[in-house]
């Protein structure tokens, strides 16, 4: 079966490679994906829209409805690991580990002892810890605020720079994670907890979905911004550049708040008590 | 485009979804993924596609590797193979 399986796969790759010999050469202007749309884009992109990126206009205005339903696929990713791996049900019989802050002492205190909750001089520390290391502790830190301040320039500069809702939404959740892995989940869940996390992933998507009903409701068609023109007083191809940086400010909460969420529950199995 | 580079980064490419798939060692083959994916942002870089390597890098080589290390880290080996 395993050769049969390989002969297979060996002759799929071959037909791949005989069929990638009669595509076009890369950027041949008279390849058929570069004949129909790619001209209007080229040609109007910055007369229709006002946004330099053509890239970030063509994802959010000309294809807006593809992005939404992208971003909706990573939302039901996300809600997929809350339901399969939440668990509400505290894990029984299993001894905590404290560690004395100022010494470094480490306490087991065993099922049934008493815990040093909500101690100043002692903190918990996972099962499977690792030395507390000041340098990563405080490095990381330090890194998280401007780390942040690239991923918002990211969504922000969009327009005129790579970058979008989707790739500044992935760095800003990458901080909040990193905090969580060079600290420990409980300190972090208690800066950036679960509630806000599924609040922010589903708000992320209704300000892109209600930017898109707004347009609807001022009678256009759906996710034409141009429509938003008499409610943000500007012309109409400003609006569809305001648009665009809505669409992208609801994806990048979305994203964000998505990779944390999914982060947590995959990291702590659903527990939310011991990470990484 | 520079031919030499691109041929060097497609072996790699190719080296290490290869290893990627034959490695045992589940956290090596998260890490192995994980510089699959800088390869092909490198190479989307090379094409001219400058949002399409930053979303490989930053979800592809970032935030996904971190998923997979995760996964491996809360599930245990059943199978001896």
């Amino acid at each position: 079966m395993k050769r049969f399986a390989f002969i297979g796969v060996l002759l799929f790759g071959a037909v791949l490679l005989y069929s990638s010999f009669s595509f076009p050469p890369l950027g041949d202007p008279h390849a058929p994906a570069n004949r129909h749309v790619s001209d209007d884009y080229i040609r109007d992109g910055m007369k229709e829209t006002a946004v330099p990126n053509l890239v970030t206009a063509v994802l959010a205005d000309y294809r807006g409805y593809d992005t939404m339903f992208e971003a909706t696929v990573i939302l039901a990713a996300g809600i997929a690991c809350f339901f399969l791996l939440r668990r509400y049900r505290r894990k029984p019989a299993q001894h905590r580990l404290y560690r004395h802050i100022d010494t470094g002492v480490i306490l087991i205190i065993e099922q049934g002892g008493k815990e040093p909750v909500d101690s100043k001089e002692f903190e918990r520390i996972d099962y499977h810890w690792v030395p507390f290391d000041l340098v990563v502790n405080k490095a990381a830190g330090l890194m998280v605020p401007f780390l942040q301040l690239f991923a918002l320039y990211v969504i922000f500069h969009g327009h005129h720079s790579p970058g979008g809702g989707f790739q500044g939404g992935v760095i800003f959740g990458a901080t909040v994670i990193l905090l969580a892995i060079s600290r420990d989940l409980r300190s972090t869940t208690r800066l950036f907890p679960e509630r806000t996390s599924a609040f922010l992933s589903s708000a992320g998507l209704f300000i892109y979905a209600g930017t898109g009903f707004a347009c609807l409701l001022l009678g256009s068609n759906l996710l034409d911004y141009s429509a938003l023109a008499r409610l943000l007083a500007v012309d109409p191809v400003m609006a569809r550049s305001h648009g665009i940086l809505l669409v992208e400010i609801g994806v990048g909460m979305a994203v964000s708040a998505i990779m944390i969420w999914i982060y947590y529950n995959l990291a702590s199995a659903g527990r939310y008590d011991e990470g990484l | 485009m520079i031919w030499q580079l691109d041929v060097i980064i497609l072996t790699l490419v190719i080296i290490c979804g290869l290893a990627a798939i034959s490695i045992r060692d589940l956290l090596g083959a998260a890490v192995l993924f994980s510089a699959y994916s800088f390869m092909m942002c490198l190479l989307w870089a090379i094409m001219g596609a400058v949002d399409v390597a930053f979303t490989e890098a930053s979800v592809g080589a970032g935030v996904s590797t971190v998923f997979f290390v995760a996964a491996v880290f809360r599930t245990t080996r059943s199978s001896k193979d």
